[in-house]
């Protein structure tokens, strides 16, 4: 029976492709389209080249949202990853509390996230809210929908409560996979905690902790619901961040074309940061296999 | 009914993990690879299952080719060095497990299973969960799954390495036992070369991805084709020494010759590696007479006495060589030694490794 | 350095044991002589692991004492110890280079800098890692990664004992070889205690000068290669010990001679009434074949080992193993096989029973 390798196997991966055209390709296409086409409705389109492009690289509005989402990527990866690996250092390696803090650090990922948004915005209230009351009491001046500090310490707050469990529970995998004979080695050659960290655990947690980073780095830049929810992007644009101002954009004031254009860059500084990410991180691993 | 390899390669990127390769192994017959770790013995392996295509070369089984083959549609069987059962269901239906997936019959499924058990001595065992038993019967079990499923070729890959010692040694003995009643290809991977003899049958040595020779077992071993065969295939490592031939003499170090007759006779002059085990050498009592032995001045580096034997490892100006002498003896590190060696133990190689003439004992057997 | 005493040790893994069936470690009394170098030598589940952390202070005691000199350190921590211990899986920090990875024990304990170069080389040399020094102990391979896992467990001069957990497991045959004269030079030349756990008869009766057996939960002998495979103690060691191991018949005694399925085999020495059940043993090396003297067997196979020829025999349903020369001729007549009297061991209940005039040894 002569049977080399044949062909027909890609048949199989027909059904993905068309899955995949239609729930990517073409949607995607359909922006594009839009992106370079200009309408005063009824389905009437006038080319319109690069403009929008052009118009929404120059555009302030769309600079303040991208800086804003910037800082805020940037505060949340820079609170959540060291908090979530601190968190999994300090959860019990096996027995029932390890596993009822496993269950207690998947709740916050379970709630879907206009009900995450929902809640915090009760809960930070003046009138009725739990914390913006105690607040409110104890003398501070807290108010999300005045002060533009205050909703952005909101968002990040409710972002951390809502996320580090991720990172927290990534970690807990990596550092699970360590043999005790690292730790007995460890004591035996008076390594201080900090070297244990450092040399054992950090190193075994490299991995996830790549993946934890590039999860979080992603939804981060793409966050809508939660903050939607609570503050609706104010007070003014502080919490505006790019995909409420996308929305705004498309939806409230209908400019499907500019609206369009940024998408479609907006999508593509995810995957460029994304990629930079991934190759700078992966190559850091080899460089060291290398060596 | 045999598998053959004609050329086989395998190349991953740029390197090579199997060099061409061709092997003939015939049906009902032990085959062990021998070599150290990375040599090749499980790249090797993958090739015959049909795990892994070669990037050259074709792969005959029973007169078929089979190269791009599947494992799946092949009638292979392995067992690997780590226990491997389903955890969740007994080892009956562990042992069951690839009959029912060739929808034998209940009847012929149950006489089949307990036959294998009985072999494999898990009779008494069927009802557990393989977590339950001993390593040695954990990988009992996973001997029996492959055993019973009656394939033509059998792969096992170091199944015993992770084994205690005496477990190894019983098992050893069995296999060869269960092999003759089943008329199977086996193959059998082990970095052991006391396995191998143990083992039987024939021995393919592998070293840097090459199958250095292929052949008996005994004969492998007393009549290697070159010095990285006899290397391979030496526990303790064979001991090496320069030689030249002259004439009617063959020149050791020291000053020490041997008449070059019988299988040395034959040489041409010029410079040689002699290589000789370590079992054959002796220590000179003071005062016997060599009787045609040559004698070498060794200090000692270190004693190891196992109660039956002693390793002697002794330095010869700078080259390490181990001695196995019987019984237990007393030297202390340090000493001045002088060994023994009767010619007729000692191979020639070339300086290209190549077996030039073989030790004369080895050629009489 | 120290040496180190157990003292009335025992160890259950089950918080209220009931019987001597619940304890991994039974009862035992045992003084670990400073810089003496032992191996424990058993079957896995014997108890040598569990013996091996409670001298390193990862595992309690359930009951008894542990001395390091006069210091009883039963309740001391691993670190407070100041020993070594290298593990049957490497163990290398792996983003470290490897010097690093050797200096971090002398680091960590603030040595002087100067004293660590010069200790990391010497380490090196012996290992024969110099020319990888500088090298990321992380793209190393697995012999390689023990080799620093040994050289860290040897770069510290002061330690009370160094613990080895069948550190061999992952480490090729031919690299075995080496390793072991290493460790063997090594503790010629610093004379550390040394504690070496293995299942691998052969790495420890090569490696200790004493060797340990152990058989479920109790040392069963202690001794040198020599006494454990000329005068076993329990027939465990018998067995445990040689490949393959004491050929075991169930025999009468009648004072030097035993009288086993109808046949007579005269013994090296005269005995006592022995009771219990009552067998000899005889090791393969001093069992020879022959076609015309002592008990019939019927040859089964015979193995060809390389050095020499490991005959399997039976007699009435007992095996019965002969090890022969290489080139010895085994011819299908040789049919009877004779035991040399002096070196048979008799058992009673399994424990060696001294030849009469002689000290008792059986416990």
């Amino acid at each position: 029976m002569d049977k080399p390798v044949n062909n027909k196997a890609w048949f199989l991966v027909l059904p993905v492709l068309v899955l995949v055209a239609f729930s990517a390709v073409i949607p995607l296409m359909t922006v594009v389209n839009y992106s370079v086409q200009d309408t005063f409705g009824n389905n009437v389109f006038f080319w319109a080249g690069l403009e929008w492009f052009e118009q929404a690289l120059s555009s302030s509005r769309l600079h303040d949202a991208l800086l804003r989402q910037i800082l805020f990527s940037v505060i949340i990866l820079a609170i959540q990853v060291p908090l979530g690996i601190f968190v999994a250092l300090n959860m019990p390696k096996r027995g029932f509390w390890a596993s009822l803090c496993l269950v207690l650090m998947a709740l916050p990922l379970l709630i879907p996230w206009n009900v995450v948004g929902t809640i915090w915005q009760i809960f930070g209230r003046v009138d009725i809210g739990l914390l913006g009351y105690t607040l409110d009491k104890l003398g501070i001046n807290y108010n999300y929908t005045a002060n533009a500090i205050d909703a952005w310490v909101t968002v990040i707050v409710m972002d951390v409560w809502h996320w580090t469990s991720l990172v927290a529970l990534l970690c807990y995998a990596g550092l699970q996979s360590i043999p005790d004979a690292y730790y007995q080695a460890a004591k035996i050659d008076q390594a201080s905690r900090w070297k244990v960290f450092r040399y054992i655990e950090l190193p075994k947690m490299q991995g996830v902790l790549l993946i934890a980073i590039l999860l979080r780095f992603m939804d981060s830049f793409m966050i809508y619901t939660e903050p939607f929810v609570v503050t609706g992007g104010g007070p003014g644009n502080a919490t505006t961040f790019l995909s409420i101002d996308l929305v705004k954009m498309a939806i409230g004031q209908f400019d499907l074309g500019p609206a369009a254009a940024f998408s479609i860059m907006y999508f593509l500084v995810i995957m460029l940061i994304s990629w930079v990410f991934y190759t700078v991180m992966t190559n850091l691993d080899k460089r060291e296999e290398m060596q | 009914m045999a598998l053959e390899l004609i050329g086989v390669s395998k190349e991953v990127g740029a390197r090579t993990h199997i060099a061409p390769t061709s092997l003939v192994l015939e049906k009902g017959t032990m085959n062990v690879l021998l070599g150290p770790t990375l040599s090749g013995k499980t790249s090797l392996m993958r090739l015959m299952a049909g795990l892994d295509v070669p990037t050259a070369g074709r792969i005959i089984w029973d007169g078929k080719d089979v190269t791009g083959m599947r494992v799946q549609d092949r009638k292979v069987a392995m067992v690997y060095q780590q226990f491997i059962n389903y955890p969740s269901i007994s080892v009956y239906d562990n042992i069951a497990s690839p009959l029912r997936l060739q929808r034998k019959s209940k009847a012929e499924i149950d006489s089949a299973v307990r036959a294998t058990a009985e072999m494999m001595k898990l009779t008494p065992l069927l009802q557990r969960k393989p977590l339950e038993l001993s390593g040695g019967q954990q990988q009992r079990c996973a001997l029996a799954r492959a055993l019973v499923k009656g394939a033509g070729l059998v792969l096992l890959d170091e199944p015993l390495a992770n084994l205690d010692y005496k477990l190894r040694e019983e098992l050893r003995t069995e296999i060869p036992k269960i092999f003759e009643a089943s008329g199977a290809i086996f193959v059998y991977a082990t970095t052991e070369p006391e396995e191998a003899l143990l083992l039987g049958g024939n021995t393919a040595t592998l070293w840097e991805g090459r199958v250095t020779q292929f052949g008996p077992t005994p004969l492998v071993y007393r009549q290697p084709k070159d010095a990285t065969t006899a290397r391979v295939f030496s526990d303790p490592p064979m001991n090496f020494l320069p030689v030249t031939k002259a004439g009617a003499r063959l020149l050791f170090g020291e000053g020490q010759n041997a008449p070059a007759g019988g299988t040395f006779a034959g040489i041409p002059d010029g410079r040689y590696l002699a290589g000789f085990r370590a079992n054959h050498i002796e220590i000179a009592r003071p005062g016997t007479p060599a009787g045609g032995a040559l004698e070498f001045r060794c200090t000692l580096a270190v004693t190891e006495i196992t109660g039956s034997e002693t390793f002697v490892h002794l330095d010869h100006g700078g080259d390490r060589w181990v001695g196995l002498l019987p019984g237990v003896q007393d030297y202390v590190a340090g000493d001045e030694l002088t060994i023994r060696l009767d010619p007729a133990f000692v191979y020639v190689f070339g300086e290209d490794g190549a077996l030039v003439a073989s030790a004369p004992y080895a050629a009489a057997a | 350095m120290a040496k180190i005493t157990l003292s009335n040790l025992a160890h259950s893994y089950v918080p209220q044991p009931k019987g001597p069936q619940d304890f991994a470690l039974k009862e035992m009394d045992h003084v670990w002589e400073d810089g003496a170098s032992y191996a424990l030598l058993g079957s896995s589940g014997c108890g040598k692991t569990t013996l091996l952390n409670i001298i390193s202070g990862l595992l309690r005691p359930s009951q008894g004492r542990v001395l390091f000199g006069d210091r009883d350190v039963t309740d001391a921590p691993t670190a407070e110890r100041n020993i070594a211990q290298v593990f049957q899986f490497p163990v290398v920090y792996d983003t470290m280079t490897v010097r690093d990875n050797l200096a971090f024990p002398l680091r960590n304990r603030g040595m002087d800098a100067d004293y660590i170069r010069q200790r990391v080389q010497a380490i090196a040399q012996m290992i024969g890692m110099e020319a990888v020094l500088d090298r990321k102990a992380r793209g190393l391979t697995a012999d390689a990664k023990q080799k620093i896992s040994l050289g860290r467990g040897m770069v510290r001069q002061d330690v009370n004992a160094i613990l080895f957990d069948e550190p061999l497991t992952v480490i090729d045959p031919h690299m075995k070889w080496e390793l072991r004269t290493q460790l063997k030079s090594l503790h010629r030349e610093f004379n550390h205690t040394m504690i070496y756990v293995t299942h691998d008869q052969t790495e420890a009766l090569t490696f200790a000068e004493k060797v340990v057996v152990m058989y479920d939960g109790r040392v069963v002998q202690i001794g040198t290669a020599q006494e454990l495979f000329e005068t076993p103690a329990h027939t465990f060691v018998g067995y445990f010990i040689g490949s393959p191991g004491m050929n075991l018949l169930d025999a009468r005694i009648e004072g030097n001679v035993a009288h086993i399925e109808g046949s007579v085999v005269p013994l090296g020495a005269g005995y006592g009434p022995v009771s219990g059940r009552t067998q000899i043993g005889i090791r393969p090396e001093f069992v020879r074949l022959s076609a015309s003297e002592g008990l019939p067997v019927k040859l089964r196979r015979v193995e060809d080992v390389g050095r020499h020829k490991i005959v399997r025999a039976e007699f009435f349903g007992r095996e019965i193993n002969i090890i022969a020369d290489e080139g010895a001729e085994i011819g299908a007549d040789m049919t009877r096989v004779t035991f040399r009297p002096e070196r048979i061991s008799v058992y009673a209940d399994d424990w060696r029973v001294a030849p009469a005039g002689q000290l008792g040894e059986a416990a």
